[in-house]
């Protein structure tokens, strides 16, 4: 294993990758507002990566907000709890913005709620106190951030506390806190380093410490220096780096940020982990803040809801549940241009219909896109021009795995390593042919996925 | 009451937007397409082709007006009889003609532009199935051809005209004077390029404007044409070196002939070289190298064509020998 890196990392990078628009104007400047309490909230039992949570309410009970709905199905789950006080309504089933549909329990609020200026300085503001963590005893923080149920907020909401959880064999000497936010168009994370960066540092201490990290390096691309400077403020003293990245896609993902901060590969189907590593979002380290250091579970998340296609996008604080709707609606409806509505951010997110569908724990944003964003020329023929093979940060080549999973080669595929690719899109992004890459690279995974049960 | 907002929202302005879904990205780089790296091409040609102009005067204009009207009436004709749409609009026949007529010496007669080009789009791109299906450079396939169909025409006389207005074309080209009398053109008029040869070949200082734009554009890949140079000044010097006295020094050897017209021009045809910047260099190296080989060895005095050619037969090993290791593999 690489040995501890402290020297500071300015303009780390990791190879190949892609320079989308950036359009975070949208939302950047936008300070984030307390949406009002809905009268609904619905909370589906599988919303992070692992087992479905199991119920601890049945319909008709009463609930006051922070109370457990839901307990961790497995070691690899989280429980749910509730973000509003009110009756727990008859279990249903809904359809996420992934196409996966799933139990949701909802909660029809009755009684007093926590709202606005008060409901803000619970979840992100008010004052964060960084004494003592350091004497905190590693498995109480585990346990804190495993009762409270989070999961990664970056997007895909992988359980944080089975992170954390240390493991003799594969010790983690570096914690990373990203920050890096490089989809376009969201600004969640930047809003939460700007108006909460204690909450930041105070959660990245937290998890080092849970960890038994030596080093917490705090990841930012170069294009949000005010979020840069407001974490260096913050954690003046606390020993945590922040290395500044410069500004490219995917520079967010796991194994690119590794790469641009510590030099390190992590190995092909590895974790992170086996490279020594712990990478958690900032938002994730704020809401472990809340949760260790003030005893409430994840409830709320900050959420941008933005693009071209949106009358007035904003960044909301929002109770986990509501749905996609009531934001929307909050933010003044469509444009009448407005052509596609995207859960999460244009590369990675997901294209959806169903607008009664509920924010989840890794939905970080709304983005809606008009005819001219998503305007697609027809596909021609592969030139070969090798466009891809440059873009893609895996180092894969993206169009001998796409043709091959289009003429169902299995054998080719693997020879081409098509498991090693995250989809990210950069291939399909670039493709003067405009050859949909990524999208055949996803059949063909699942080709190789059927011929392996074989 | 949610429900009544969002219709009031957008009922409010007609029409309705209307939504749609699709798999991600949503977003892609709307400047980059096949018919731009085509164009880059073309823009790239410019100063080469300007200087074909300027040296050949009328026997550029016959070649390249021959050479283009015949590609695009040959890609019209074939799209037809295989019932596909007309695939003018990716420019490709475009270049392919313009990059046909530069590698043609100037009082080549008329017909051998024709076949030429009915050859290259026909045998070189149509019957493997258009565009990007080609193993060979379609410009070369037509070269190869006429360069056997009409052996004398493309010969070292075939570009020799003494009773020619046009200066240039009065002399014998100075890689084939070299190889009959060892008489060595001066490196100035190589690199201006003011002696004999191929339309498009003699200039090197026009195939390096040209050639520098389009790898800034990426519209080339840069590891074809560096390994098209590293290879000639490797082989190049070494040959110098082993006869010291002969004045054709490894600088004649890289700005004679059509070795950076090759290099930047027709080596870096997308379809028919490598994918990965490892393949690409080992193939420039490849081309530098036979080029090399042809010229020191053989009978014809320029091997651009026939080196393209085999590496372009290589080019499906090169991309099996250099599959990229991915991150993060062992």
């Amino acid at each position: 294993m690489a040995a501890t890196q402290t020297k500071t990392v300015t303009n780390g990078t990791f190879a190949h990758g892609v320079h989308p628009p950036e359009h975070k104007e949208f939302s950047e400047d936008r300070p984030i507002e307390v949406m009002p309490s809905p009268v609904k909230v619905m909370l589906p039992l599988l919303q992070h990566v692992g087992a479905p949570s199991v119920p601890v309410v049945k319909a008709k009970d009463a609930v006051a907000a922070g109370d457990m709905i839901s307990k961790g199905g497995a070691f690899v789950s989280a429980p749910l709890h509730a973000p509003i006080a009110g009756k727990v309504l008859k279990t249903a089933v809904s359809t996420l913005p992934n196409a996966r549909h799933v139990q949701v329990v909802p909660i029809k609020a009755d009684g007093e709620q926590l709202e606005g200026q008060a409901l803000f300085d619970d979840v992100l503001g008010g004052e964060w106190s960084y004494e003592g963590i350091a004497q905190r005893d590693p498995q109480e923080i585990t346990d804190a951030i495993a009762a409270a149920g989070i999961v990664g907020l970056g997007g895909a909401a992988f359980p944080t506390h089975v992170k954390y959880t240390r493991n003799d064999e594969k010790p983690v000497d570096t914690v990373l806190i990203n920050g890096c936010e490089c989809e376009p168009f969201l600004t969640p994370d930047y809003r939460v380093m700007l108006e909460a960066p204690r909450a930041v540092v105070a959660g990245s201490l937290l998890v080092g410490r849970a960890a038994g990290a030596k080093t917490i390096i705090i990841g930012v691309e170069n294009n949000k220096p005010r979020a840069v400077e407001a974490l260096r403020e913050a954690a003046a003293g606390t020993g945590i780096q922040i290395a500044v990245l410069k500004t490219k896609y995917p520079q967010g993902s796991e194994k690119q940020l590794i790469t641009a901060v510590l030099k390190r590969a992590t190995p092909l189907g590895g974790l992170p982990l086996d490279v020594g590593v712990a990478v958690s979002n900032v938002g994730t380290a704020a809401a472990i803040a809340r949760a260790v250091l003030r005893g409430k579970p994840l409830t709320h998340r900050v959420v941008s809801v933005t693009g071209a296609g949106i009358r007035e996008p904003k960044n909301l604080l929002v109770p986990i549940g509501i749905s996609y709707r009531e934001l929307i609606d909050f933010c003044g409806g469509l444009k009448p241009e407005a052509a596609r509505i995207v859960s999460g951010g244009p590369m990675m997110g997901f294209a959806f219909a169903n607008l009664d569908a509920p924010i989840t724990k890794g939905t970080s944003g709304i983005t809606v896109l008009t005819d001219a964003d998503v305007r697609k020329a027809e596909e021609t023929a592969c030139i070969r021009c090798g466009r891809c093979v440059d873009a893609c940060p895996m180092g894969l080549v993206p169009t001998k795995i796409a043709l091959a999973a289009r003429a169902k080669d299995v054998d080719l595929a693997q020879r081409y390593h098509i498991m090693g690719c995250f989809e990210c899109g950069c291939c399909t992004f670039t493709c003067p042919a405009s050859i949909p890459l990524v999208q055949l690279v996803r059949t063909g995974k699942a080709q190789v996925i059927a011929s392996q049960r074989q | 009451m949610t429900e009544q907002t969002i219709d009031k929202a957008t009922l409010s302005e007609t029409p309705a937007p209307v939504i749609h879904v699709s798999p991600s990205p949503h977003l892609a780089d709307q400047s980059l397409t096949t018919q731009r790296i085509m164009l880059d091409v073309v823009i790239g040609l410019i100063p080469v082709v300007a200087m074909a102009l300027f040296v050949f005067r009328l026997y550029a204009v016959k070649q390249l007006a021959i050479s283009i009207v015949s590609c695009l009436v040959a890609e019209a004709l074939f799209a037809k009889m295989r019932g596909r749409e007309l695939p003018l609009k990716d420019c490709s026949a475009l270049v392919t003609g313009i990059i046909l007529a530069l590698s043609l010496p100037g009082p080549a007669p008329w017909y051998v532009g024709v076949i030429a080009s009915f050859v290259a789009i026909g045998i070189g791109k149509a019957i493997f199935g258009g565009i990007g299906m080609n193993i060979f450079n379609p410009a070369m396939v037509g070269r190869a051809f006429v360069m056997i169909a009409f052996a004398s025409a493309l010969a070292a006389s075939g570009y020799q005209d003494v009773n020619s207005s046009v200066d240039a074309v009065t002399q014998a080209t100075p890689l084939d004077t070299f190889k009959q009398t060892g008489a060595v053109a001066p490196l100035s008029a190589l690199f201006l390029g003011l002696t004999n040869g191929s339309l498009g070949e003699t200039s090197a200082l026009a195939c390096l404007i040209g050639g520098i734009y389009l790898c800034i554009r990426r519209s080339a890949s840069w590891e074809i044409p560096a390994g098209v140079i590293s290879a000639a000044l490797v082989l190049g010097g070494i040959a110098n070196l082993a006869d010291m006295d002969s004045g054709w020094t490894v600088l004649h050897h890289l700005f004679g002939g059509s070795l950076l017209f090759g290099a930047f021009f027709i080596a870096t045809d997308p379809c028919s070289s490598p994918l990965t910047p490892r393949g690409k260099f080992i193939f420039g190296l490849g081309v530098g190298g036979f080029v090399m080989l042809l010229r020191l060895f053989s009978g014809y005095p320029a091997g651009v064509m026939f080196a393209v050619l085999l590496m372009n037969s290589l080019t499906p090993l090169i991309n099996r020998w250099t599959i990229p290791r991915p991150l993060g593999a062992q």
